[in-house]
This record gives C-alpha cells, structure tokens and sequence, in this order.
C-alpha cells in the first residue's frame, strides 16, 4: 500500500459511492488460505518469520500467525517492519512519524521472512521495505503475502501469496478495513473512478 | 552675489504666528518678504505648499573622517546633512586620531569648508584619546579657528566624578559646554549591547538597566550646579534619565538634552529579529522610555533633535549581533522620521520643530548664524520642506558612504525639498549640489 | 514545520510529538548492529561550530551520519575580534556549496536567527550564546517522558543560572508546549532580567527557595551547570555560598526522594560535581544524566529527518 487512503486512521469513514468486494468472510477465507500456502511452501513453520508492515499489514500479520498456530500448532514470530525512512518518494511530500519497527527476539538472519501487507500496488512500498531488511539482517528468504494485489506495478515485485487479484485503475482506491485495527467488521472496498 | 526667490512658501514665527508670501534672500541673508518681484538674474524655487524653517543644526554626528574614511567623510557626510535640511553639523571628536587638539579641530573645519555644503563644526574631546583620565586641551581648541564650543567622549561616557568636575569648572571660563554620553560604564558587562529588561532576557543579550543612564545624568546635573557651569546630556533614551533632567531644569541647573529620532521611534520589540542594525548606543528603549521621551521633546524638558548619525561599514555590521558596531545613520532621515511621528498628526507644531531642530541646538553650540526664525536680515540658512511628501527610504540612494539605516523600505511623509546655506542652494530634490 | 529550527517557539505541539515519537524510532535503530538509515542521503549537513563543545558536535555529527548524509565539521573562526571575515560572509561561503542544512553552534545569542537571514540552507541552532538550544530542550523532554510518561501536567523545576541559561530558555518554552509545569530556581541576581513579567506571561513559577520546591515532591528536577567565573563577575559570593543555597547536595537529594520516589534528575552536563550537583545526585538512581546523552543523538536524527527529508527542502 503506497497511496494515502490506505493509511488513514481508523475510523476514515468509508466512501458510500464504493463498492465491496471482499467481506469479512471473504477476508477470513482468504487469509487461511495464504497461511495454508505459506506453510506449504515452507514445508512447514520452520524459521519462519512474519513480519507486517504498518499499519494494516501488522494486524494481518498476526492473524496469519495465529491461523498457522491452529492449522500446525507452531509458534512463529511476528514483528513489524516500518519502511518510512526507506521510501522513495521522501522529498515530494511532508515528513511523517515513522511507524513502529519491532523485530522479534530471534531475529531475521538465515530465517524465512514473509512480509505481510493489505494492498499491493505500485511496489514502492515492498521495494523500500527489501531495503530495510537488508541493514537488519540477512535472511534466508524474503517472500511476500498481501490482501490484495490490485496491480500497476512499477518495479518488478511480485508477491508470493494473494487473497485476492482486484484488477483496479488508477483512478480508483482500494479501502481495506480490518475489525482490530479499525474496529468495523474486515471489508475490502473499490471507490471512486467511473461512476458504477 | 547671489539672490534666490523664494516663490510663496508657509511659515512660522516663533511663536507659532503663520506667515505666507515670497521670500527674497540676497547676499546670505533674508532681504525681503512679502509679495517680491523676482529681480532679474534671480534664481527662483516655486515653493507653493512648502513651509520654511530655519536650517536645522545637528548637535551630534560622527563623520569619521579622518580614520575611517571607508564609511564616511567630511565631503559624503556633508552631502547627507545638506540633503537631511542640515545647514550646520557638530561632528563628535572619536575620529582616528582623536579630535583632542587644536590642529586636528582645525583641520576638520578645513574639511567642512571645502565641501562647502554644510557648516562643520568640530566637537573637542573632554579627555586625552578619549581615555577619560586626562583633560584634552581644552582652551586651546576654544582658541583655535575652530574655536571650539562644545566638548564631549561622545562614545564613551567621561565617568570619573573628578575629571567630570575639571571638565566642568575648565569650560565655564569660555562658556563651553560637555556634551556628556550619559552612560556608567560599571552598570553594564563588557558585552552590553541593548536595553536589559524582559526582550533582553528572553533572548539572551546583554544589556544596559536605565539606571546606568540616569545615574551619570543626576551626577553631571549635581556637578554643573557645584561647578555654576554647562551640561549637555547627549541622546537621552530613558523615562529615568529625562525626569532627572526635568528635575535638574526645575532647580535652575544649566542642564540641556538632546534626544535621536530613532530613540522616539523605535523600541526594543525590534530586536527579536537580531539585526544588527538596530544595535545602538544608547540601545533602543520600551514603548514606555519613547512614551516619555515623546512628552518631553514636547513640554520643553528636551531642547534638541540631534541624529547621532553613525556610519559604519557592512562588514562591521553584518556580525553577531553582539559582536555587531553600535550606531545608525540619521542625517537624511532625521526630519522626515520627526515629521512623520509628530509633526504630521499635530502632537508637535512647525514653531516647536524649529525651536528643537535649529535654534534650541544653535543656541547651545553657540552657532549665531543658525536657528534663526525667518524674517528680514536673518542670515539665509534656511530649509524648504514639504509635508505632504511621501518618500520611500531607500538605503542604496544615501548620499552616506555607508548604508546602516534602520529605515530601510519605509514610506515616511515629510520630506526636505531645498536647503539653502548663507542664501546658496545646498541640496535639492534629494541630490546635494556642487559647489 | 519550519525549515529552520532556530528556537524552541517553532515548534507547536504537534511538532514536539513528531519529533519525540520520530526520535523513539531513531533510538531503536541505535541499538542494531548497522547503525544506518539510507533517508538523507545525497544531502549535505555542515556542523558549524565557532563555539567548543566536543558532545553536541559529535552527537550531529553522529546522528547525520547514521542518516547516510554528508557531514562535514568546520570550527568557525572567533569572535569579530579576530577580524577578517564578517559573520555573514562566512556563512554564505558555507552555502554558496549548495549544502542542505547548517548546524550552527555560536557564542553570540541570536546568531543563529541571523544566519538563517542570510543563507538559503535550512539552519539547526545548535546552542547560540546564552539564548536556546532546542534539541536539547528536545532531548531533556524525551529522556524524561523515556521514564516518566508524558510531560502532560508534570511538575519540573529547572534551577541554577538561568540568566546565562540557553538550555533553560529552551526548555522553559518546550516543556510548557508539552503542558508541564515550570518553576524556576535561582538567587535574584541569577534570574534573568525582565523575568517578572516574562513569568507571568508565560506561566512560570519564581522562587529562591530550592528547599521548599524539593519538598513538594516535582516530578523532574533540572539542574543547570554554573560557570565558576560568574563568581568574578558579581552574581554571588562563593561556591560554598552557591552549593549550600542552590546545589543539589546529598541531604537534598534525600528529601526529594521522601518528597516523590519516582522524581527524575536532569543535567544537561558538563556537570561541575560538589558544586551544582552532587556525586550522590549525579549517579544516583534517578539521575538520567547518561540516557540525556544517548537521547541526543536519537533526537538529532529525527529533527534533521524531519527538516531535511521533505518537502520544500531544495529551495
């Protein structure tokens, strides 16, 4: 997620012009099917790390851990990985707080990371938080699960593990709205763009 | 000889009285008012909705010549003071060398008289160098072509009682007068640079309290009473220090003072910005010392506007304001600051204006020739002002060497329109004549 | 926020948050084994110093350089008196190499407020004379809320020469900005001029009464450094006079800790021991002299982020 929408604080009132495409029990079903994917790429919860980018994709990433507790019985690590002072478009707007960085105990090295974010976009976001990883470690292997893949990629990132492909334009945003951080019921909307 | 037609300008006798009509100056003096006929060969200014004043006389400015003739000289400082409506000028004895004889006063006359555009009186030092131990020789520059009136460290403050006191009791002899910079040097660190009080604090500068002022000023007055001689304060700045001149008139004390314009205009709010073209000494005061200041250059407890005009080089100003030389150009701003800040709303009439800007400080420099109201056989020293002009202060057109005014990109209203010395055009339009 | 930080009164509330929560952020990454953020690189941050002080220096120019900018120290020349260049020439020297930003330390108040005048670069105060130095302020406000949570409604008192005081300039304004409030201690002749009506106007508390301010248990005490030779010039008699009014001695301490256990000491340091402040003060237990110092860098890194890093930054 690189535009402002999706950053916005809980309780940003939703567009009512939108339209929902994924509701809590789309968002629920999806997200077991990426903890079943993850651990079945991983062959297992061995070394692996999840580490969410803030804000949304923190929430996700702890949920994603507790499906995997349910679905192997394994502990995995969960932290948080802010990209803030990484981004690439620093200079063309004001400077904000960074979000909160929290590495777990273990840390990363020769670990599985498996970043975790609510919408991927342009992939700026994704390509600043590789940067950032690398000053903190070196892993074994970066992979990539996000919510919501609503394409326009400007670099070449592709994610590993996606709830749902939303082909999107540009004019459009995508609202993602999850019960802990927001404190509504999961709901993924599409507004704006041509009137529908 | 020359005659100059003076076409239908206002003005105002001493006692406030108007007057309106031509004014005929023939052979440096006022021949003939009234309706004139200009004579033939006569050179004419249409003065329709001027007022004349007597020229105004500058009891304190530093011309810096000689020693630092980067920032001013004789020559370019007698351009701003003609320009200013000045038709004499003191010029302050802390040259390089100090003006402690009677050569080096003489020698600034000279100066004065080749320009030609302004009467240049030298100041004497009260002291050897300055160095407020020793009394310069005081009788010999009285004596000298210069023939010296007024003495004064002016930069320093003389601020040993004792040498105060010989100063004092030396003078009388000629009817001199000590222009004192009333200021006790012990009151203050090294570093003062400003009023103390609540700005100061908070923006950690050193300064001066008003008693440091007041305290000379209510010694010098107690002196020239024991001494039965003249006391002059230099620029005063404090409510403190005018109600000890105020007391000290009211016991029959030959005590006179001059106040600056930019003590009456501007105040401390100005130094939040740190520029050092505020820097003066004395500093900029609070709204309450220009308060006061203000009812004493109206109730007469002031007897002078003099400018302190204090030219200084960028690189001796462009310094931490701490760091920073003290001093503000005044010549060419004096008259239109004075007549944009009282003049114009009434506070101040056009009788007291002449009476603080030309013969109050004729009368104590001892200038027979200047100050003097119009009216026939008076000598021709004379300024044509125009009240209703705005002009713009820009500090690149100064006619100063130097370009330290703190009036920079200011409209004022009031502006000098002719100066004539000895009934010969010294300065018109803004622009100094050659001569 | 402003491009300059010249003074603790550029900072709103909002900023001084900003720039906390930032600097919490920065502190975590003094702990990693690769100390670096890559987020001012390119940019170009001289430390001009015209004033010794080895700890701020190094604390910039650490803190630029985790930021992955440039830093360069130059030490300015002395005062005017060793003539030459005027201070405005200097400085426009300096920005005449396109630098990003000038950190500034001086010993003449205001300095830094005249350079921002005359240079295109942004201007960090890092101390100038005895008028501010706000990342100080800055660093004192974080290491105190770091142990004691926000300053909202705290009680502080900030004691010493405050006449000669930047350090109590700035944080006087910063800690009222976070909602605490001041009281400040000194001998009358240590109090800076105009304090009367500058307290009532900006809500701070006067007292010389150390004793009677330490009973009442506030909940951080800030003592400043005095300088031995403000004896010579006048301000009071001895040390030993000094220390038993206004030091923070042993038996002091000890009646601050039965006024409020929790209570935090602060020193923006060099600390003059036995004079201002006790060694018992100063290593006790709830002395935050040390983390002052670790603060610093953290929040020097967050306030060149935040001037640096965005927008209308290439002017």
């Amino acid at each position: 997620m690189t535009r402002a929408d999706s950053t916005a604080p809980p309780g940003h009132p939703l567009d009512p012009s939108g339209r929902t495409v994924l509701t809590a029990s789309d968002v629920s079903r999806a997200l077991r099917r990426i903890a079943h994917e993850v651990l079945e790429h991983n062959k297992g919860a061995d070394d692996l790390v999840l580490l969410g980018i803030p804000s949304r994709g923190v929430e996700l990433a702890h949920r994603l851990a507790g499906l995997v507790r349910e679905v192997e019985g394994a502990e995995v690590p969960v932290g948080s990985l802010d990209i803030t002072m990484h981004r690439d478009d620093l200079r063309s707007q004001p400077t904000r707080a960074p979000m909160h960085t929290t590495i777990p105990p273990g840390g990363i090295d020769d670990r599985v990371v498996v970043l975790v974010d609510d919408v991927l976009y342009s992939g700026r976001t994704i390509r600043a938080a590789l940067d950032a990883l690398s000053d903190l470690g070196r892993p074994r292997a970066v992979r990539l699960a996000v919510l919501v893949d609503r394409g326009h990629r400007e670099l070449p990132i592709r994610a590993d593990h996606v709830g749902k492909n939303l082909p999107t334009s540009h004019s459009e945003k995508v609202q993602v709205r999850l019960a802990g951080f927001d404190g509504i019921d999961d709901v993924v909307r599409i507004a704006g763009g041509d009137a529908r | 000889m020359s005659t100059l037609l003076l076409a239908g300008p206002t003005w105002y006798a001493a006692d406030g009285t108007p007057g309106r009509g031509d004014v005929l100056l023939r052979d440096g003096v006022v021949a003939q008012i009234g309706t004139v006929d200009a004579p033939t060969g006569a050179e004419q200014v249409d003065a329709d909705g001027l007022t004349l004043l007597p020229g105004f006389v500058d009891l304190h400015t530093h011309l810096r010549e000689p020693g630092r003739e980067d920032t001013e000289t004789i020559a370019s400082g007698s351009r701003a003071a003609a320009v200013g409506g000045f038709t004499a000028v003191l010029a302050m004895a802390n040259t390089t060398p100090v003006t402690d004889t009677a050569e080096a006063a003489e020698r600034i006359l000279d100066l004065g008289r080749a320009a030609g555009l302004v009467d240049v009186v030298p100041v004497g030092a009260v002291t050897k160098g300055l160095e407020g131990a020793e009394l310069a020789e005081l009788g010999l520059m009285h004596r000298s072509r210069a023939g010296v009136q007024v003495f004064s460290d002016d930069g320093h403050c003389v601020a040993d009682g004792r040498v105060m006191r010989r100063a004092l009791e030396y003078v009388r002899a000629f009817g001199g007068v000590v222009s004192q910079h009333s200021q006790d040097p012990d009151l203050a660190g090294p570093q003062a640079c400003c009023h103390e009080g609540e700005v100061s604090g908070r923006l950690g500068l050193p300064g001066w309290p008003p008693v440091a002022e007041a305290s000379i000023i209510a010694r010098d007055a107690l002196l020239a009473e024991h001494t039965r001689s003249r006391v002059h304060v230099a620029h005063v700045s404090t409510a403190e220090g005018l109600d000890v001149v105020r007391w000290a008139k009211a016991r029959g004390i030959a005590m006179t003072a001059e106040v600056t314009p930019h003590h009456l205009a501007l105040g401390t709010d100005l130094l939040a910005g740190y520029d050092p073209v505020h820097k003066v000494n004395p500093p900029l005061r609070p709204a309450e010392d220009r308060e006061a200041l203000v009812e004493g250059l109206l109730d007469g407890t002031i007897d002078a506007v003099a400018t302190d005009h204090a030219p200084h080089a960028r690189h001796d100003k462009e310094q931490a304001f701490v760091d920073a030389a003290f001093g503000m150009l005044g010549l060419e701003t004096a008259f239109a600051v004075v007549h944009d800040l009282l003049v114009a709303d009434g506070r101040l009439g056009w009788a007291d204006l002449s009476r603080v800007m030309s013969t109050g400080p004729a009368r104590i420099a001892g200038l027979a020739g200047h100050g003097h109201p119009v009216a026939v056989g008076a000598p021709a020293n004379l300024v044509l002002v125009d009240p209703t002009a705005r002009v713009g202060v820009d500090r690149d057109a100064s006619q100063s060497l130097s370009r330290n005014t703190p009036w920079h990109g200011q409209t004022l209203t009031g502006a000098v329109h002719t100066t004539i010395l000895r009934g010969r055009v010294t300065a018109r339009g803004g622009e100094p004549t050659t001569c | 926020m402003n491009r300059h930080l010249l003074s603790s009164a550029d900072l709103t509330r909002d900023d001084v948050r900003m720039l906390l929560a930032t600097a919490s952020e920065m502190h975590e990454v003094q702990r990693r084994d690769v100390k670096k953020l890559p987020t001012l690189r390119g940019r170009t941050v001289i430390n001009l110093f015209f004033e010794d002080s080895t700890r701020t220096r190094s604390s910039f120019e650490i803190a630029g350089k985790w930021m992955s900018a440039d830093t360069i120290n130059i030490t300015g020349k002395g005062s005017s008196a060793s003539k030459g260049e005027s201070l405005r020439d200097t400085v426009r020297t300096i920005d005449a190499m396109s630098v990003d930003a000038i950190v500034i330390r001086h010993m003449a108040s205001g300095a830094a407020h005249q350079v921002s005048q005359w240079v295109d670069a942004s201007v960090i105060n890092a101390g100038d004379g005895t008028h501010e130095h706000p990342t100080q302020a800055l660093l004192d406000a974080y290491t105190i809320e770091q142990r004691l949570g926000n300053l909202d409604g705290a009680r502080v008192a900030i004691v010493g020469d405050l006449t000669h005081s930047r350090v109590f300039r700035s944080n006087a304004i910063t800690l009222r900005t976070l909602g605490a409030h001041v009281t400040l201690v000194a001998p009358p002749t240590l109090m800076p001029s105009g304090i009367g009506p500058w307290a009532t106007t900006d809500g701070l508390t006067l007292t010389d009464d150390l004793d009677a301010v330490l009973a009442s248990g506030p909940d951080a005490v800030m003592m400043l450094r005095v300088q031995r030779e403000r004896m010579s010039g006048g301000y009071f008699p001895t040390a030993r006079e000094y220390t038993v009014g206004f030091g923070l001695t042993r038996e002091r301490l000890r009646a601050l800790s039965d006024a409020n256990l929790e209570a935090v000491i602060c020193h923006p340091g060099p600390m003059n021991r036995g004079l201002e402040i006790s060694a018992d003060a100063a290593d006790a237990a709830q002395s935050l002299v040390l983390e002052q110092v670790s603060a610093g860098v953290a929040v020097r890194m967050s306030v060149l982020y935040h001037l640096l890093a965005g927008e209308g930054v290439a002017a």
